[in-house]
């Protein structure tokens, strides 16, 4: 018995939808029997996990807070993923994205008009177009790898955020405590409950970067580039440009992320920081098809598993890091159910074998 | 030099060898693999549990090992049976791997670790990865086998014309890899910090798959790059006890720097680049009937 793969004669449009639900089903699956694994009923735990959060208010007040960061850096994603541009290092552009907008409050405490929210904004999408722009400059014009570079600027990034927070930027009234000072008045996105503006960034940037791959020559370029990249500097789009406006595309909006987060959230740079974002939102946008709009639905399917994780850890004594599990076998699955867009699957006796061998 | 300090530098050296020895077979068979830190952590995690459990730290590093090898397995039938795009599945495995061994990692966190014991007065894993770096070499450039490997990096259509079974040979090259990457995560949590901290591998797995590309796929180059990148690492050590000013946390990024200062030199010379990166690297293979 083999498994045998059929090339189907294009590619299948219902799997590529479906995939995304039975990798779900799987995981779901596989997180019972841990649960199980580990001692608990799984009907209830799976309940509490995936379900519960969405019974309570404050809970699904805090799954589109934990999602805007997640659609707005797995939508940069996808658009880059699609042109084969392989930015991994969108968790140090999100933290060089919450320092830059952090550098207001820091240094101009006293700046309380509107124009600094702006300012703070604006900064943080440069911090990640600044970072960004490193890894695409060194492969289009040395051809590093962008895939390690980028991601070698993560740690790079960590260690610069580390270094500002408890050093020349720490609150001088913090009580010795590795923290900027609070963000105060305009420095903080408005709020509607726990949502801040961080969310409505994310459902425009998503829906922005939809138009463009459907509907404009960019996103159309970004495409063939990404499946055929022969094809399309014959068409005469270039791969360098493209990689450049990946990078700074996907960069920039996870510098908004980053400065959305801390401008909407914590209102302080506070270390250590690592929500990991950058890194789920890899996860988010294959989940979302590399499309921006499935995108949306991914980011707040990730957000659940960030808060289910949460929501066991404090009924069922289990700890958070469950999520961390749960999200990389989705991926997984996910992976391996999208040979079914591309194959037909067969599984083969050895005499079916025989036989086409020797018909 | 101090012969203490060439000794640290070793000891740091060596776990970024084992892990790049066991991706550079990989990458020389045709797969690309960006699992390595997931499956060092796992190598970490599971070593570390299983010398506490059992008391043996030679179990332990068998049990990194076999931790390795599994995680390679998933990676294997991902992108070898089921053809999944490579660069996503090696991420899948890293973040896979980080998330797992946080999660079994739990109970270890704070335990005394049991660390491996020096035979006379040389920690044994040092002279290994030297020997593996030659037996790599070796079966790489001086046997059939080798020849086999190489073939199928190169050209996987043409080796599959030959008769050779491409999918197999990749499956073991990468099983190798897995093994690789575990040992050098029982390497850290056994002898080099031997406890058990989340993360603990930081980033190691993608110096090591940068060192790779250094070294241009050669074995010998990849342990001079391997014991440069200790150096550096172990320097930045002696600076911050040196008390200069600079900053700790710029000290703790140069490794990070340097690795990519390194890739744009290397990747600047196309000449070399082009000679020994393996032509079928990362490209899916379906045997055709």
């Amino acid at each position: 018995m083999r498994l045998v793969l059929e090339k189907r004669a294009e590619h299948s449009a219902k799997m590529a939808l479906l995939s995304p639900i039975i990798a779900l089903a799987l995981t779901v699956v596989v997180g019972g029997v841990i649960f199980a694994l580990r001692g608990l009923d799984p009907v209830e735990a799976l309940y509490v996990y995936f379900i519960e959060p969405l019974t309570q208010d404050w809970a699904r007040q805090q799954l589109i807070v934990k999602a805007a960061p997640l659609v707005l850096i797995g939508a940069g994603l996808a658009v880059a993923y699609s042109a084969n541009v392989w930015n991994i290092g969108a968790e140090g552009q999100f933290i060089l994205g919450a320092l830059l907008a952090g550098m207001v409050p820091v240094y101009f405490t006293s700046w309380q008009t509107p124009d600094a929210m702006v300012a703070m904004i604006l900064l943080g999408v440069i911090g990640g177009m600044a970072w960004a722009m490193a890894p695409a400059v060194l492969k289009t014009r040395f051809g590093a790898n962008d895939i390690l570079s980028s991601l070698m600027l993560v740690y790079v990034a960590q260690f610069l955020f580390d270094w500002l927070v408890r050093g020349p930027w720490r609150d001088p009234q913090g009580f010795n405590f590795p923290k900027t000072v609070n963000f105060d008045g305009w420095q903080l996105l408005p709020r509607w409950g726990d949502i801040h503006l961080g969310a409505l960034f994310a459902l425009i940037a998503a829906l922005a970067l939809f138009l463009m791959m459907t509907r404009m020559l960019k996103g159309f370029e970004l495409k063939v580039l990404g499946a055929a990249p022969r094809a399309g500097r014959f068409a005469g789009f270039s791969g360098a440009r493209a990689v450049i406006f990946c990078f700074l595309l996907s960069g920039g909006l996870a510098g908004l992320a980053g400065a959305s987060d801390v401008m909407g959230l914590s209102g302080q740079l506070q270390t250590p920081y690592s929500p990991g974002y950058g890194f789920v939102a890899i996860i988010v946008a294959f989940l979302g098809r590399l499309n921006p709009v499935g995108v949306i639905i991914a980011g707040l399917l990730l957000a659940l598993s960030f808060i289910g994780g949460e929501n066991v850890q404090v009924a069922l004594g289990i700890s958070d890091k469950i999520a961390k599990v749960f999200q990389g076998i989705l991926l997984f699955f996910l992976l391996a159910c999208d040979t079914m867009i591309l194959y037909r699957i067969r599984l083969e006796t050895s005499r079916q074998a025989a036989a086409r061998a020797g018909g | 030099m101090d012969p203490a300090v060439i000794f640290i530098i070793l000891t740091a050296a060596t776990p970024l060898l084992f892990a790049a020895l066991g991706e550079l077979v990989v990458e020389r068979s045709g797969v690309l693999n960006l699992g390595v830190e997931g499956m060092m952590v796992m190598g970490a995690v599971c070593g570390f549990g299983a010398a506490l459990w059992t008391g043996s730290p030679w179990l332990g590093l068998a049990a990194a090992i076999a931790a390795g090898m599994a995680m390679s397995l998933l990676f294997a039938i991902l992108t070898l049976t089921l053809v999944s795009n490579q660069v996503a599945s090696g991420l899948a495995l890293t973040l896979l791997g980080l998330g797992l061994s946080g999660q079994i990692g739990e109970a270890f966190v704070g335990q005394p670790g049991v660390k491996l014991p020096s035979i006379g007065g040389i920690d044994p894993l040092i002279p290994l990865a030297v020997v593996l770096t030659a037996a790599v070499s070796y079966v790489l450039f001086r046997t059939k086998a080798g020849l086999v490997i190489r073939a199928v990096g190169d050209s996987h259509a043409s080796a599959h014309a030959l008769g050779y079974n491409v999918i197999a040979v990749r499956y073991l090259c990468v099983l190798f890899g897995g093994a690789c990457a575990g040992l050098a995560g029982g390497y850290l949590s056994l002898v080099y910090t031997p406890q058990w901290i989340e993360n603990m591998t930081s980033g190691r797995g993608w110096i090591a798959l940068a060192l790779v590309v250094f070294a241009s796929w050669l074995p010998w180059r990849t342990l001079l790059g391997a014991y440069l990148f200790g150096t550096i690492s172990i320097l930045s050590f002696v600076v911050q006890t040196k008390a200069w000013g600079i900053p700790s946390q710029f000290l703790s990024s140069l490794p990070y720097i340097v690795t990519i200062v390194v890739l744009v030199i290397i990747s600047g010379n196309r000449m070399m680049m082009r000679k020994n990166t393996p032509a079928s690297l990362g490209q899916p293979f379906v045997p055709d009937r």
